[in-house]
């Protein structure tokens, strides 16, 4: 299929896009990377009337170091981000999750910030971003605000994004050093689109876990930040039953989604299997790495 | 609604009138007849259409031609001209590893862009590819002639 | 190696690098979508959709009025030009389906049959009005599923129908009751095979030009079979058949999908002949999915008997067969489902089977072939029971096929399903893949690897291949499918020559096999001949690609016109030299005498032929154009042998299937190309594989395909896809000179069966076996919760 007749408005900085947000129903849409955008278009699935293509507005560009994180701009393309030794030594979860995402192709035209307006349930960067609890700066004509991630995503395909915003740039807090980081998901094949999958952070002292944020996303509306996992800490010598049990009191919490790639309630069971595993090479990284250092 | 592009073509500057709409695949094939990029999904999952924008392989069906303006482009034709990948080329008809041929120009834009990285193993291979999609083949030539091309640039001066 | 390197005596055998390959590498494939025409219009179609509707009033002055528009059509504007047609079967008379025409008229029968057609300048400014047409629908009951068809009292699919049964049929061969009654072990299993869908890369797309002055039709089309597609078009448009071409120029894959002949298709042919201006359709991606014909759906329900020494002696099977809602035309829906009976356990000595077979119509696209039809389920079926016999008795699975293979390498022999074998190589085979892949080290990994908890299968799957197939398989059905090859060798006036065949080649190679075969019988360089296929008008007449056909029966028709040229040039030239024929060699394009020293080329002898033929000392020249045809009349087809193996991990947990290795011998006889064989057989166990683990058209049982996308639809990635090591025996079948068998479908028909053993060899220690292709991750886990045991030590 083509894509349906829309108007295309290609402004040079940021002060014409957001006027061309003003008073937006829905009809007007940013075009970034397009890596989904363009799909729905020529399958006509979407039908905007106007495509504000931001790809000139240069100020949208570059992955810097703040105080504050490592800001990303909404230009920012997957490849950038997978090959930046900032990202690699700052934000390390972002770095194992984009492997995942899509295919060379896709990752070198696709931005981070574009999945995040997305906000598409088995996308990877969205649970990432939970994870981190990520400030996504949201900015219309005259006004701009930050919203947390965890505030952010609020359903499927549903944000805290009103239709005359546009997302500018998203700040990942930069890790400290006694941060673990697990990423993990489920796919049919490479690349595709997560059945269900873990974004996890957790402080380590030794081999154990503590103040764990797991991110079950995938199987759920969108990336749920698990309220039972707050609670619990990991024990060094936290034993396989052990794991399990922990595994099985976390993804309590999910209300997974049936579809084709499966009933909820085995990707609950999945997403157990997942995490046992994560936690437990998280620990052992945990341990090499202590047993590494002088 | 048209827009005037203009970018450079496989080596040489390039203008045009497009219409919004088109996709770059579609601009390729219909516009300037370039039909060695082929179209198999037009929703960015078969990765016939892949070509190399500014170095890069991308989708072409996942971008407007209107976007391509002030850009660097490089097809299968153009690839092909200017030798670059002619070691490729060869290796892959050496070892057949293309039957029907639609998917070849979008796996070798994808194999280009591997190769200019660091020499990958087998396993990297396979996973670069993992976003084009051959029917016929069975990708283990494809695999074969990507990997042979690896270790004959390792060894070349 | 390139073509120079291998100049010798001995072009057959030699891994020849492909002739187009050089060009498609290169971007310079000419695909039909690539072919440029002035004036060119583009079609839309609007598609139902609903699996069940009437019709009650369709609007389309909104869309005439649209930008572009040059004509929006319904069925009944085609039919002033196009005649419906009917899938008829000679010998099944249950098989009958409704009359179709090239739209929907008056009631779709399936989501995405095409309704109406848009006609305007782009594709684009079509799909713009095909939004402005309404359609007013009355909903119907829909019958998406075989269960619900087959239910007493269902409505029909169509309501030209009376029931939904379209096929009925069975077969017994032995005393099947006696042997289950005295069977040391019996086993039973049901399986299911999901639907599945061709996914060639290339859609269907089809340019139609019409010149009224002349009244003739050129069709380029990306398809199979060109002369059935020309006889098709001129039968259904009233044409004469000479004022019908089709032309099939390189096709981006075909695998079966592009065999039939499908309505949207004939639609596009008529509207060019109705608005005599040149038409283009190429489906999309999303409209393949709902409009290609489909294939696969099936249930078989499976006994097996064997005796205690593990002697295979009788199989029983009940299929079931999803057909959708229309028959294909012009070759039936019924292959998958019989194929599935006939072709189980052909590898093996077996005397007794019993097999029925039914099939319903359904509100989904029409099934039609896929590479190995019904083949697959037969070895999926065979094999898997044969390794639960095994378990019973504690045989190896190697063991259990070592003991069963029938023997056919002397004399010919038939399976219990009747299928004629003869020259096999089974047991070699089976050796030979044990050596290939270390059978024993594999086995002795597993069962260390189980006590760590990793969970591996060894999956063996022995076939026969039917190849070579001739016109016992649709001549007595009254299908108007030519089983025949031609070739029309020429020797030019300037010494080249060129090879004209009635086959068609979609990527297998087959064009490069002829050349070789040609080159080598006539001694000549392989660079001076020419080939030409697919176009009706400047190739002989037959039947293009299908059943594994091409190499064996299109290379015997070329090696026989070979043989005769040669015969003609050497007459000519001894004639000229004042020797006896049988003085003389021809070799590397030159004549030498009995002393080896060279007296004239053959281009010598093709000018003289062409130019200065009074030179000639002989009554009458002999012809220096050569047509040779050639199908096999004795034999229904040649069966090819092979084995194949995989070797997999399953993640108990996960559901996951990883498939680590695999391995294929194939006996295809003489090898004229091993390039070309090779990656036939890689291609086609890919194909396999992506049956087993991926492949599924998923339907509401509403009726509506819910991943109809390339995003949705799970085909074989690189990164999934194991190497795959190959092996050949080389028996020459006695049935032509060439001694080539078909190896075009050898991968596809043993690949899923050997991931099902492997799959099932794996979950052993569950006490779990698969029953349901494709085996997703939750399939995988419902089956092991369901054996419900703990892993235990086997």
């Amino acid at each position: 299929m083509k894509a349906p007749i829309f108007i295309y408005k290609r402004p040079a900085s940021l002060d014409e896009a957001l006027a061309l947000l003003v008073d937006n129903d829905g009809g007007t849409q940013v075009l970034a990377g397009g890596q989904s955008l363009l799909a729905t278009l020529n399958m006509r699935l979407s039908s905007p009337a106007i495509l504000v293509d931001i790809n000139r507005i240069t100020v949208l560009q570059g992955i810097e170091a703040r105080d504050d994180g490592i800001r990303l701009g909404a230009l920012v393309r997957h490849r950038e981000v997978l090959t930046s030794p900032l990202v690699a030594r700052d934000v390390p979860l972002l770095a194992m999750a984009l492997p995942y995402v899509a295919h060379m192709a896709v990752r070198n035209r696709g931005t981070t910030c574009g999945s995040l307006a997305l906000a598409d349930p088995s996308a990877e960067m969205p649970a990432v971003a939970v994870a981190l609890n990520a400030r996504i700066v949201l900015e219309k004509k005259g006004a701009r605000r930050s919203v947390t991630a965890r505030d952010f995503f609020q359903g499927l395909y549903q944000t805290a994004r009103d239709d005359d915003e546009m997302i500018t740039e998203v700040i990942f807090p930069k890790a400290d050093a006694d941060e673990a980081f697990g990423f993990t998901e489920l796919s049919r094949r490479h690349g595709d689109f997560a059945t269900v999958g873990l974004a996890i952070r957790a402080r380590k002292a030794g081999g154990a876990l503590n103040d764990l944020d797991v991110i079950i996303f995938g199987s759920e509306p969108c990336p749920l930040h698990s309220p039972a996992a707050a609670g619990i800490s990991i024990a060094s010598n936290a034993s396989d039953k052990d794991l399990t049990e922990i595994a099985a009191t976390i993804t309590a919490d999910m209300e997974p989604m049936d579809n084709h790639q499966g009933r909820g309630e085995t990707k609950r069971a999945q997403a157990a299997t997942l995490l046992r595993r994560t936690l437990k090479d998280m620990q052992q990284r945990a341990l090499a790495l202590e047993a590494a250092q002088p | 609604m048209t827009e005037t592009i203009v970018f450079t073509l496989n080596g040489k500057p390039m203008m045009a009138d497009v219409d919004c709409r088109l996709h770059l695949a579609d601009f390729l094939r219909h516009t300037l007849k370039l039909t060695g990029t082929h179209v198999g999904c037009e929703h960015g999952v078969c990765g016939a259409c892949n070509i190399l924008v500014d170095g890069r392989s991308m989708r072409s069906c996942l971008m407007l031609a209107v976007q391509v303006d002030g850009a660097v482009i490089e097809t299968i034709e153009g690839l092909t001209e200017s030798g670059k990948i002619a070691d490729l080329q060869s290796e892959f008809v050496a070892r057949n590893a293309l039957q029907c041929g639609y998917c070849t120009p979008g796996v070798l834009a994808t194999a280009t862009e591997l190769l200019e990285q660091t020499a990958p193993t087998r396993e990297e291979i396979r996973d670069a590819l993992s976003g084009n999609y051959c029917r016929c083949t069975g990708y283990h030539a494809i695999v074969d002639a990507i990997e042979a091309v690896v270790k004959k640039r390792q060894a070349a001066p | 190696m390139t073509a120079a390197d291998t100049k010798s005596d001995t072009m057959t055998g030699a891994p020849i690098p492909r002739r187009e390959a050089a060009r498609l590498v290169a971007g310079k494939g000419h695909y039909t979508d690539d072919i440029d025409v002035a004036g060119l219009l583009h079609v839309a179609f609007l598609r139902s959709p609903y699996p069940h509707a009437r019709i009650d009033r369709i609007d389309v002055a909104a869309a005439q009025d649209m930008p572009g528009v040059v004509a929006v059509l319904t069925a009944a504007d085609l039919a002033r030009v196009c005649a419906p047609w009917q899938t008829k079967l000679a010998l099944l008379p249950s098989h009958v389906s409704p009359l179709q025409s090239p739209l929907a008229d008056g009631e779709a029968c399936w989501q995405g049959e095409a309704v109406v057609a848009v006609v305007a300048a782009t594709r684009a400014l079509a799909e713009d009005a095909a939004e402005r047409v309404t359609i007013e629908w009355s909903e119907l009951p829909a019958i998406p599923d075989m269960t619900s068809a087959a239910a007493p009292g269902a409505p029909p699919v169509n309501s030209a129908m009376a029931n939904n049964l379209g096929l009925d049929h069975a077969i017994t061969t032995g005393d099947p009751d006696a042997a289950f009654r005295d069977a040391a072990v019996v086993v039973e299993h049901d399986f299911s095979f999901d639907r599945q869908t061709g996914v060639t890369l290339e859609p269907r797309v089809i340019l139609a030009e019409f010149d009224p002055r002349l009244g003739q039709l050129t069709v380029h089309h990306s398809h199979q079979v060109p002369h059935q597609m020309r006889d098709v078009f001129a039968a259904q448009l009233k044409l004469p058949l000479a004022k019908v071409r089709v032309v099939t120029p390189d096709v981006g894959g075909a695998f079966g999908l592009k065999i039939a002949a499908y309505p949207d298709e004939m639609a596009v042919a008529a509207i060019a002949v109705l608005l005599g201006r040149p038409v283009k359709f190429c489906a999309d991606r999303l409209e393949s999915f709902i409009s290609d014909n489909h294939a696969r759906e099936a249930t078989v329900k499976g006994r097996m008997a064997v005796d205690a020494e593990g002697k295979l002696l009788a199989m029983d099977l009940s299929v079931v067969s999803g057909f959708g809602a229309y028959s294909a035309y012009p070759r039936g829906s019924v292959g998958e489902a019989l194929q599935a009976v006939m072709m189980a356990a052909a590898p093996y000595r077996m005397k007794s089977l019993r097999g029925r077979v039914r099939g319903y119509f359904q509100n989904k696209p029409p099934s039609g072939v896929l590479r190995a039809v019904g083949q697959p389920i037969a070895t999926t079926v065979t094999e898997q029971l044969l390794d639960l016999a095994a378990q019973k008795l504690n045989l190896d699975p190697a063991e259990i096929r070592r003991r069963n293979y029938i023997d056919a390498a002397a004399v010919a022999a038939r399976s219990a399903g009747g299928v004629v074998l003869s020259e096999l190589s089974l047991e070699r085979c089976h050796d030979r893949l044990l050596k290939l892949m270390d059978y024993d080290a594999l086995r002795r990994d597993q069962q260390s690897l189980r006590k760590a908890g990793v969970y591996r299968g060894v999956g063996l799957a022995a076939f026969i291949e039917q190849t070579a197939v001739g016109p016992q398989l649709y001549g007595p059905q009254n299908v108007r499918a030519s089983a025949q090859e031609t070739c029309r060798l020429t020797l030019e006036p300037d010494g080249s020559l060129t090879c004209a065949s009635s086959i068609t080649d979609q990527g297998q190679g087959t064009r490069t096999a002829l050349t070789q075969i040609v080159a080598d019988e006539l001694g000549v360089d392989i660079d001076t001949v020419q080939i030409t296929t697919g176009d009706t008008q400047s190739t002989p007449f037959g039947g293009g690609a299908w059943a594994s056909r091409g190499a064996a029966l299109g290379g015997e028709a070329a090696l026989r016109a070979a043989r005769r040229l040669k015969q003609s040039v050497l007459t000519i030239a001894a004639s000229l030299l004042q020797a006896e024929t049988s003085a003389l060699r021809l070799s590397g394009g030159v004549i030498s005498n009995t002393a080896g020293l060279p007296q004239m080329t053959i281009a010598d002898i093709a000018a003289t032929a062409s130019f200065k033929a009074h030179l000639v000392p002989l009554g009458e020249l002999p012809p220096l154009e050569i047509t040779e045809s050639f199908a096999p009349r004795e034999l229904p087809y040649v069966a090819a042998n092979g084995i194949q193996a995989a070797y997999v991990e399953v993640d108990p947990e996960l559901g996951t299937i990883r498939v680590l290795g695999f391995w294929v011998v194939d006996d295809c006889g003489r090898v004229i190309n091993p390039l070309l064989v090779d990656e036939q057989i890689r291609g086609g166990v890919v194909q396999g594989i992506g049956a087993a683990l991926y492949e599924q058209c998923i339907y509401s049982t509403d009726g509506q395909l819910e991943n109809g996308s390339l995003a949705d639809y799970l085909v074989p990635m690189a990164g999934e896809m194991p190497d795959i090591f190959i092996a050949h025996m080389e028996t020459p079948t006695s049935a032509t000179t060439l001694g080539a068998r078909g190896v075009g479908e050898a991968g596809t028909v043993g690949a899923a069966a050997a991931l099902w053993t492997a799959v099932n060899d794996a979950l052993a220690p569950f006490g779990a076996v698969m029953t349901v292709q494709p085996f997703t991750p939750e399939r995988v886990l419902d089956r092991i919760a369901l054996a419900g045991t703990p892993p235990h030590d086997l």
